[in-house]
């Protein structure tokens, strides 16, 4: 209790100082939130694109019930397929019209004849879709074959990338601001030393003496780690419609609350820590 | 209680602060250290909270080795012993009641108990009025005062004063040496350094004469001060009235 008020005494004396420590805090915890974003949507991208049905074959108008039957059952029978599923004509008009359901234009223009049936096909592994699709072009009723496994490896080149940039910068962030904050708590120290030889000659423990500026570390990182994330959640569920209309149809947005406040829980233990550590760095260089 | 053994002291440039001094102070003792400027009081005073440690010898305190003394252990020494330190070292942002609590919160005491405590404490170096002020407000020996009272805080069984009248005018300086007379009576061991001759001799306790760095005598108290224990009573009261007048005119 008395350190917290001591600790908050501090920070209301010296408020630029103050200030700078949450900010570098908030720019810390700005870099987390927009990675932990950018990485947890790109890698649920993937896992959608690797789940969904990834090889689409397109028919022929004039392919037969009969012809699609048997490729199907060849297909089951390579064991390399989870699971197939049959978009009639009509199917693909719902859909269609389903994606397009803004758009009377483009709704006007077609009809089930215009679109192709087809077979959606999941594979078991990402490194079936080769040999399937292989399979798929080789059948005379089948016009045209779509898979994502191009998608899928760019997009996970980029994660990979995005998840280095990103660690790096965290890593180079969380030091910056240990050290800015131990600086900063380091001359607040120097401010009191002449306080802090007075209350241990009274008889006043080191944990006495340190706890204030724990608190202090603590807090800044705990303030800074609030409006870090409350800018870059604000911003998330701002941009939320405009990403969703560009993600078309994979289901990452918009990121459910629970998550979000799991992000905020994760971020302050973070702070914590960033907080006691630069405060340790601070107390044991100008407190011995 | 208190004992320095072969005790020396050598600072880092080359001087030699205290130099084979051994001293023993029994409990409920009062003792003056008394000698020039630069002699040592202060320095024995300092070696006994360990503030500063000795070149050679051992210092024992209320049972403790205060060289060899645990780290953990030196908070639960300093707070035996109440220190009025020369230059009082108060702190100036704090209001007189914080500067005086301040032992109290160190030794993590529940603040409903510190009030109690402080308001006690404040009434007997009558400063009770002055509780909200800051140092700045203060006079001298109200300043003095306030060290005194916290110092006194934590009921220590040792008092270490250093020139506690140093800078202050006749009258000032019995009242308080009489605070410090009283706190005596209650048992506590008190060890003051100064220069107040007339204090010495009022009051007759033990003298240790320190110079350059060694006791060079140290005379056992005698026993007029008992006589002149009530004129210093008297005296101090009729002096706290005269200031109490002396501010009504001012203010």
């Amino acid at each position: 209790m008395k350190s917290r008020k001591s600790a908050w005494k501090n920070i209301r004396r010296s408020p630029y100082q103050a200030l700078a420590a949450i900010l570098i805090m908030t720019l810390t915890f700005l870099a987390v939130s927009f990675f932990t974003f950018l990485l947890v949507g790109s890698s649920q991208i993937i896992n959608y694109f690797e789940s969904k049905p990834q090889v689409t074959a397109f028919f022929k108008n004039e392919a037969a019930q009969e012809d699609i039957n048997t490729l199907e059952n060849k297909l089951s029978d390579t064991g390399r397929v989870s699971a197939i599923k049959f978009v009639s004509k009509e199917d693909a008009l719902k859909i269609y019209k389903e994606q397009n359901k803004n758009d009377p234009l483009l709704l006007e223009l077609v009809t089930a004849d215009v679109l192709p049936a087809s077979f959606e096909i999941s594979a078991v592994k990402i490194e079936d879709l080769a040999p399937i699709s292989d399979t798929l072009k080789k059948s005379s009723i089948v016009s045209d074959v779509i898979y994502q496994k191009d998608v899928v490896s760019t997009l996970t080149a980029w994660t990979n990338a995005i998840r280095k940039i990103g660690i790096a910068l965290i890593i180079l962030l969380s030091f910056v601001s240990i050290f800015v904050m131990a600086t900063i708590i380091g001359m607040k120290i120097s401010q009191k030393k002449e306080d802090i030889e007075i209350m241990k000659l009274i008889g006043a423990t080191s944990w006495y003496i340190r706890w204030p500026f724990i608190m202090e570390g603590v807090f800044y990182g705990t303030i800074g780690a609030v409006i870090g994330w409350t800018i870059s959640t604000g911003t998330l569920l701002y941009a939320t419609p405009f990403l969703e209309s560009f993600l078309k149809g994979i289901p990452v947005l918009p990121v459910p609350y629970v998550n979000l406040l799991i992000l905020l829980g994760l971020e302050i233990v973070l702070a914590v820590f960033l907080g006691i550590a630069s405060s340790f760095v601070a107390v044991l260089r100008y407190l011995k | 209680m208190i004992k320095l053994d072969k005790v020396s002291k050598k600072f880092g440039t080359g001087v030699f602060g205290l130099s084979d001094v051994s001293l023993v102070v029994d409990r409920g003792e009062f003792i003056f250290l008394v000698g020039p400027t630069g002699s040592g009081k202060t320095t024995i005073l300092k070696l006994l909270i360990r503030d500063i440690l000795p070149t050679e010898g051992s210092v024992v305190v209320s049972d403790f080795d205060v060289v060899n003394i645990k780290k953990n252990n030196l908070p639960i020494l300093r707070k035996k012993i109440g220190v009025i330190f020369q230059d009082l070292k108060l702190l100036f942002d704090r209001t007189v009641l914080e500067n005086v609590s301040l032992p109290l919160e160190v030794a993590g005491k529940k603040p409903e108990e510190a009030i109690k405590l402080v308001d006690d404490v404040l009434e007997q170096v009558g400063l009770l009025d002055h509780k909200d002020k800051f140092p700045v407000q203060l006079s001298g020996g109200e300043l003095q005062r306030v060290a005194i009272a916290r110092a006194l805080i934590l009921s220590p069984e040792i008092i270490l004063a250093d020139e506690p009248t140093g800078n202050l005018d006749n009258d000032t300086s019995w009242e308080i040496v009489n605070i410090l007379t009283d706190i005596n009576k209650k048992g506590t061991t008190i060890i003051m350094a100064t220069h107040n001759e007339d204090v010495i001799k009022t009051l007759g306790k033990r003298v240790v004469h320190i110079e350059k760095g060694k006791i060079v005598k140290d005379e056992k108290g005698h026993s007029s001060f008992k006589a002149s224990e009530g004129q210093v009573k008297k005296d101090s009261k009729k002096h706290k009235e005269e200031d109490k007048k002396e501010k009504d005119e001012v203010s």
